[in-house]
């Protein structure tokens, strides 16, 4: 047993070398990306929160906001800001483009994850990631001039810019997100339980519906969830298709105005800082925390399934 | 016709190009425990595949020849799925589907139309106790099957096999993961099942083919070298090709 000879140069071991500074830029870098995302949420809420906090403190009230369906910001003599038709116009369209974009999206998901094979597969899932990626504006289009004659001419209604058309356009906008979103949580599940299921002489239906689906129940539910939180914030293909007129609507015939769209179209005609300015901020503000809410859900419920 | 259970004749099996098994030719009798001994890469799982028609979950997998089972070629049945249900496996990594221990076992007669609690109860507790696993989860049927140790999911997977009244059951090295003292248990189980069915087994163990196999097929590298009673595997004097004894003398694999 003797002492270990001493290192020969024990000087480099206090050098630092250009890996050394490389690493630590990359790291300040690096940390500065990750926080930026940070910063611009909470910037981004703040300056919401403060454009719109003087209507929020002068001119809000439960009732006259959440429970009045006059919005008149513009009359002269008594100018109101009921936000009930805009709320229930993006909720009723939400409402119909999930009722088309739910089966829809689980039907081609469970085609590509679990019955599509080799080709057939690849050519499908690309086909619907480049789906996802057509502008809302080519969306709103062709529900201003394709759906709308169609509608009218189906129908026989006077216009056919309403409920229906604005919701079925915005199903087949979320369609493709939640069909990635859903078919990854299918995937996720592994192809050993589907072996064993087979083995046990379950058909590719049985093994779906009984072993797969209840392993994805938390993606698939995400996947939904990210869909209604898209149709929520959805503005353009909206606005171009729903009519844009305030009212509550009582049947998928009916025009409707929704929030992000009301936004959308008034905040040019406004003076900075005036009540009807604020109140816009304040819908923003509502379809911010609503916003928020729904994705932090769908969020969580990922990550349960990384957790389990 | 023979009276064979598994009757196999020049069966090739490719993966793309690669040749898995080349022109195997065998019979498995009744009510015998028949053992694939051989290192890996043999052919042996590619084997069991056929067998169900598990090869239609493999992309590229293909085959040529054969393979009867209870005198019915493989590929004449309309219905695969009703071919799976007589033929129960077991894997070599334990697969608790993510249900309940009771449900992993009811599974496959729920499949098969089977509702009634009761029927249901007698089924699972029937199954649970031939793969000597009763007495270790009767108090927690709730749990999840994939919380159990792994010794206990390799006989939860023997049971839920079982649960099909399979006439075929087809073990694809069992004992991976599996304790010794487990591997024992099993191993006096499948003496027992014998006598309701025909037992494929294949091991990576001599030692295994040796004490539960009646007649042992040695596969190597795509080709079944040999099929003879077990114990002339063992025999100095018997007459075996040379690479078959090197194998169970260890001297290669």
């Amino acid at each position: 047993m003797s002492a270990p000879p001493p290192h020969p140069d024990t000087a480099a071991l206090d050098r630092r070398d250009l890996a050394w500074y490389v690493d630590k830029l990359v790291a300040v870098l690096v940390f500065v990306g990750g926080v930026s995302a940070v910063v611009f949420i909470v910037g981004i809420f703040a300056f919401v929160t403060h454009e719109g906090w003087g209507f929020v403190s002068e001119h809000f009230s439960l009732r006259g906001f959440f429970g009045s369906i006059r919005w008149a910001p513009t009359s002269t003599s008594n100018p109101t800001y009921g936000a009930l038709a805009l709320i229930a116009g993006t909720a009723s369209v939400t409402g119909l483009a999930m009722l088309v974009a739910v089966p829809f999206s689980l039907g081609a998901a469970i085609y590509i994850a679990e019955f599509a094979t080799g080709r057939t597969r690849e050519v499908l899932k690309v086909l619907v990631e480049m789906l996802a990626a057509i502008p809302s504006v080519v969306w709103g289009f062709i529900g201003l001039s394709v759906m709308n004659p169609l509608i009218i001419d189906v129908f026989n209604v006077p216009i056919g810019l309403c409920v229906l058309n604005s919701g079925l356009i915005l199903g087949l906008m979320a369609a493709p997100i939640m069909t990635t979103i859903a078919e990854d949580a299918l995937k996720a599940v592994p192809d050993t339980y589907r072996e064993a299921a087979e083995a046990l002489g379950a058909t590719r239906w049985q093994v779906t519906r009984r072993v797969v689906l209840p392993a994805a129940r938390q993606g698939l539910l995400a996947a939904v969830l990210l869909g209604v939180g898209r149709g929520f914030g959805e503005t353009m293909a909206v606005l171009m298709a729903s009519g844009h007129a305030i009212n509550l609507p009582t049947s998928p015939f009916d025009s409707v105005r929704a929030l992000t769209a009301t936004i959308a179209a008034e905040l040019g005609e406004t003076a900075v800082g005036s009540t009807h300015y604020q109140a816009l901020f304040a819908l923003g503000i509502f379809l911010f925390v609503v916003t928020f809410v729904i994705n932090l859900s769908a969020d969580l419920i990922v990550r349960g399934i990384r957790k389990t | 016709m023979s009276d064979a259970e598994i009757a196999v004749r020049d069966l090739t099996i490719r993966y793309g190009q690669h040749v898995a098994l080349k022109g195997a030719s065998f019979e498995v009798r009744p009510h015998e425990i028949f053992g694939i001994i051989g290192p890996a890469n043999s052919g042996k799982t590619s084997f069991l595949k056929v067998l169900n028609r598990m090869d239609t979950f493999t992309a590229g997998m293909h085959f040529e020849g054969q393979v009867e089972v209870g005198g019915r070629d493989v590929r004449a049945w309309r219905n695969l799925y009703a071919l799976r249900r007589q033929i129960g496996v077991v894997f070599p990594l334990p697969v608790g589907l993510p249900l309940s221990v009771y449900d992993n076992v009811a599974f496959a007669p729920r499949l098969a139309g089977v509702r009634a609690k009761a029927d249901l109860n007698v089924i699972v507790e029937g199954c649970l106790r031939r793969a000597a696993l009763w007495d270790e989860v009767k108090d927690r049927l709730n749990a999840l099957g994939s919380l159990l140790s792994g010794g206990q999911q390799q006989r939860l997977t023997i049971a839920r096999a079982l649960s099909q009244k399979p006439r075929i059951l087809l073990l694809d090295e069992f004992s991976i993961a599996v304790d010794p003292v487990t591997t024992m248990r099993i191993e006096a189980v499948l003496s027992e099942l014998k006598a309701e069915m025909t037992i494929v087994l294949v091991t990576n163990l001599v030692q295994q083919a040796r004490r539960l196999a009646d007649r042992t097929a040695f596969f190597l590298m795509g080709e079944c070298v040999t099929v003879a009673p077990t114990e002339q595997f063992f025999l100095r004097d018997a007459d075996l090709d040379p690479r078959a004894r090197d194998y169970v003398e260890g001297r290669f694999g």
